[in-house]
């Protein structure tokens, strides 16, 4: 980070390289080359991704680390083309720039399931990510990033080899194409060695060479498990977050913004808070205060003391008001029917039945913070977040000074989860830092702040009708009800209102690969302003839920094997899917006798590119229903790096069992009820299952791997319930209607 | 008025008052940011530290009740030699977005050091306070196994 700090001063275009994916849309303003916004002072930048300076190389990863693993994968898509030594890479965040757009982003934005994806469909959804870089959208979300960084990553790794090469054939007189590389040197055919660092300066300058991209056959580094580039720093306590930058005479902040979502204050005294040891100032931010002190722990004192008169809000004042709201959506005509197969208003219903999930926090390891320093009017912030040039945007805004005078480093994200997208921290920052210029600000939210003002992941409702014959389904009939995260989430981000049919509201049920002969899902918009935003997969988080449950019962009410049901339907619809229905049933060995207080469900969702099965093993113990183990196999396509893709499905597996075993967010006059972990937790070490993963390859097509683990988990262990006790629970969290282990 | 103490082998003076929870005093005023606020409330361990050897929540102890010397994850290594339990999680690649993991080091060091053998059951009950939202659970409790076979003489991996 601090490297990127020097980053001043020259500028260089780049050609090809930036626009490697781009130049295929054939459009002209897209094809105009993207300014390289690496601008370092000693070294020389060969494209928006590698820095070489005498320290070595360094490669710049468009996207936020937030746990994930994607700098190690970035990083290795270059380092592969390039033959950098592995160990000695350094990977850096990049700077808000439109060079590091997302075009992977607009992939899931056709109204067709994308495991039915046509080939023209999937130049379609490209030329949509030509759309995004227009916007710039520079988001890490969607669980996009391997597929958005495959080419143009792997494109600037060797279009930086061969530029180095170029140079050192002039200067040993050899032919180009004798030249070999290793280790981050090119060897001549005499055994000559010239190290990248003396090239690099040479090499920026040339006009990029036209590349060939290695086959997967000889890659070295993709395809295995590599040492995570952040490993070392992460458990030594050197990894840099929001809230760890030290400077020098610096102040530290927290706010207290109104609890009472919508309303605001209409007054305060900031007296108490001043009387206590530490606090120097209380600022008025409008809708609360900030208060600045020697040390946090003075200034969440003072926040706490602080006597404020809050105004009410304008939400619904219970949560039960507020489903009913969201119930109301049913009554108008759907915002889309993205799925609609036979007749099934002709199709008399066996089952008609209704299920509910309760909004939910991020509840991030790291509560939101930033550093800010507003100096001779310019902007300085550090800040982990998933959208660069929005919160430098949003930061220039607060500050009162011009984009060009923000610098803003991305810095480690304690969690994401799409939480960090949103720019309320940075606002924030930027305004203190504004109101006490030349005094640097570190902000840190207390939980029960970052708990109370979250961008939540919706609550939902779902009504259900199906019908069964012969040991099939024929009728599977579901419509949506809650308020659209993406109306939401793009609008803050955008500025202006979505409009259209909305498909991240339906998806993980109108796109599941099931054949069903009257098959509809249709999406009600509900009109509820409780803030909402990206959750880890969002939609499918609640649908995924909907549609697994439901199958579950169909399977039931046809006296099936879940499990075999599913295949039936699936199969041949997608033997992708089937695969990973296939490969759970193989590893949990299903069907094979359950002992007495045992119960297994089972679960797929395909989202984000990836299907995903499930298979929840629960014991009844003493003190409790212990969730014993979990059997976890997807399809992500050509897997990157196994490691990092085990490590993500566990990860969203546990998030996703954590909600659906106790998350729930309820809310008194506009206000959450819960503030902190004793009120809203998550699996710990003990209760959380034995989990073995299985990952396939069959799926022709790259997916994510960051969100898919956690929408199948949810059904799953509602299934594996009813098995244990016949008790079908249509709502989560379980917790009230079972003694799980907590 | 100042408060003395020992942190990392190192004497240090406090001047934040005697009631800031040490947690605040390494952070802020020592510059220590190894050590992780997560709650506040003793619900999420990304706060832990030792003091002599104990492992404790740094946002439960006030600076002036502190009893003993102060280890924190700066202080866990040598310099550049990292100790057997940080080389552990780096072999089981432990770390996602890292945020938990000084206080799960710190914990599983106590861990050790009382019980050089744990079994799962007496992983999981040590560990039952640390919070991990990227669930890297499987990862804690593998590492925590190598680190103490390495610790015993055996061969580690
Ligand atoms: S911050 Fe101390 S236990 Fe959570
Ligand atoms: S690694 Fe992210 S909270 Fe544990």
């Amino acid at each position: 980070m601090s490297r990127l700090g020097k980053i001043t001063r020259r500028t260089l275009l780049v050609g090809a390289v930036a626009v490697a994916g781009g130049a295929a849309f054939g459009v002209y303003q897209i094809r105009k080359p993207v300014t390289n916004p690496l601008r370092p002072e000693d070294g020389a930048s060969l494209n928006p991704y590698v820095i070489i300076d005498q320290q070595g190389i360094s490669i710049i990863a468009p996207r936020a680390e937030m746990g994930q693993g994607v700098h190690t994968t970035l990083a290795a898509l270059v380092a592969e083309e390039l033959d950098a030594e592995w160990e000695s890479v350094r990977v850096l965040h990049g700077p808000p720039a439109a060079a590091y757009f997302n075009a992977a982003l607009a992939h899931g934005a056709l109204p067709v399931p994308d495991y039915d994806l046509g080939p023209w469909q999937r130049r379609v959804t490209e030329g949509l990510g030509a759309a995004s870089k227009l916007l710039g959208l520079q988001v890490t979300g969607g669980s996009t990033s391997t597929v958005d960084g495959f080419e143009r990553m792997r494109m600037a790794g060797a279009s930086a080899r061969e530029a180095l090469k170029a140079v050192a054939a002039e200067r040993l007189g050899v032919d180009v194409a004798d030249l070999r590389t290793e280790a981050g040197r090119v060897i001549a055919p005499d055994g000559t060695e010239i190290d990248f660092r003396d090239l690099a300066e040479a090499a920026a300058t040339r006009p990029v060479p036209q590349v060939e991209l290695r086959h997967p056959y000889d890659w070295k580094l993709l395809g295995r498990s590599l040492p995570r580039s952040d490993m070392r720093a992460k458990v030594t306590g050197q990894a840099q977050f929001s809230t760890d930058i030290v400077l020098e005479g610096m102040k530290f902040a927290t706010v207290r913004i109104c609890p009472y979502l919508g309303g605001g204050m209409a007054g305060f005294d900031a007296e108490p808070a001043l009387a206590i040891a530490g606090v120097e100032q209380v600022l008025d931010l409008g809708d609360g205060v900030a208060v600045i002190a020697s040390n946090t722990w003075a200034a969440m004192q003072g926040a706490e003391a602080v006597e404020i008169d809050w105004t009410p809000s304008p939400l619904p004042p219970t949560t039960e008001a507020m489903f009913v709201q969201i119930a109301r959506a049913f009554d108008a005509r759907p915002n889309s029917t993205m799925r609609d197969q036979g007749k099934p208003d002709e199709v008399e219903a066996g089952i008609e039945v209704e299920y509910r999930v309760p909004f939910l926090a991020h509840s991030t390891m790291e509560p939101m913070g930033a550093t800010a320093v507003l100096q001779d009017g310019h902007l300085t912030l550090w800040v982990g977040n998933q959208a660069p040039r929005e919160h430098a945007k949003v930061a220039a805004q607060a500050a009162g000074v011009a984009v060009d005078n923000v610098t803003l480093h991305t810095v480690f994200l304690g969690g994401g989860f799409g939480r960090r997208v949103e720019t309320d921290i940075t606002r924030q920052a930027a305004r203190i830092a504004a109101l006490v210029p030349e005094t640097p600000i570190r902000l840190t939210w207390s939980r029960e702040e970052d708990m109370r003002h979250d961008f939540y992941r919706p609550a939902a409702i779902a009504r259900m009708r199906g019908a069964v014959d012969d040991g099939r389904a024929v009728l599977f009939d579901a419509k949506i009800a809650a308020p659209s995260v993406t109306r939401a989430a793009i609008g803050r981000m955008i500025g202006r209102e979505m409009g259209g049919p909305d498909k991240g509201h339906v998806e993980g049920a109108f796109d599941q690969p099931y054949a069903i002969p009257n098959y509809r899902v249709a999406g009600h918009l509900a009109e509820l302003d409780v803030p909402i935003g990206f959750w880890r997969a969002v939609g499918n988080s609640f649908n995924g839920f909907f549609h697994e449950c439901f199958i579950d019962e169909l399977a039931h009410a046809a006296g099936r094997d879940p499990l075999q049901f599913r295949l039936d339907h699936v199969g041949a619809e997608s033997p992708v899917a089937g695969g990973v229905l296939e490969a759970v049933r193989d590893m949990s060995d299903w069907g094979a006798p359950v002992p007495e207080g045992v119960g297994r469900g089972v679960a797929m969702t395909w989202s984000f590119g990836t299907p995903t099965a499930v298979v929840i093993d629960l014991e009844r113990e003493q003190g409790g229903i212990r969730i014993a183990r979990a059997f976890m196999a997807c399809d992500p396509g050509l897997v990157l790096d196994p490691a990092i893709v085990r490590a993500q499905m566990e990860s969203g597996l546990i998030y996703g069992l954590s909600a659906a075993v106790m998350g729930e967010i309820t809310f008194t006059d506009g206000r959450a009820d819960q503030g902190n972990f004793p009120d809203y937790d998550a699996l710990r070490m003990f209760n959380a299952p034995r989990i073995e993963v299985g990952i396939l390859q069959d799926n022709p097509h790259m997916g994510g791997v960051g969100e898919p683990g956690t929408p199948p988990a949810m059904p799953a262990l509602a299934n594996a319930l009813f098995a244990l006790t016949g008790q079908r629970v249509r709502s989560l969290p379980l917790l009230p209607h079972a003694d799980f282990l907590i | 008025m100042s408060v003395a103490l020992i942190v990392n082998g190192t004497d240090r003076q406090s001047s934040l008052d005697p009631e800031t929870p040490l947690l605040w005093v390494l952070r802020d005023e020592f510059g220590l940011t190894g050590t992780k606020f997560g709650c506040g409330v003793a619900a999420c361990g990304a706060c832990t530290v030792h003091i002599d050897g104990e492992a404790v929540r740094a946002c439960q102890i006030a600076l002036g009740d502190v009893w003993g010397a102060v280890t924190t994850i700066e202080g866990l290594s040598q310099g550049d030699t990292l100790a057997p339990l940080q080389e552990a999680w780096v072999r089981h690649q432990v770390a996602q977005c890292g945020f938990c993991q000084s206080g799960q080091i710190m914990q599983a060091a106590e861990l050790l050091a009382q019980t050089p053998e744990p079994s799962d059951e007496e992983i999981d009950a040590a560990m039952a306070g640390n919070l991990c939202r990227c669930g890297t659970y499987s990862a804690i409790r593998a590492a925590i196994h190598d680190a103490a076979r390495a610790l015993n003489g055996g061969s580690a991996g």
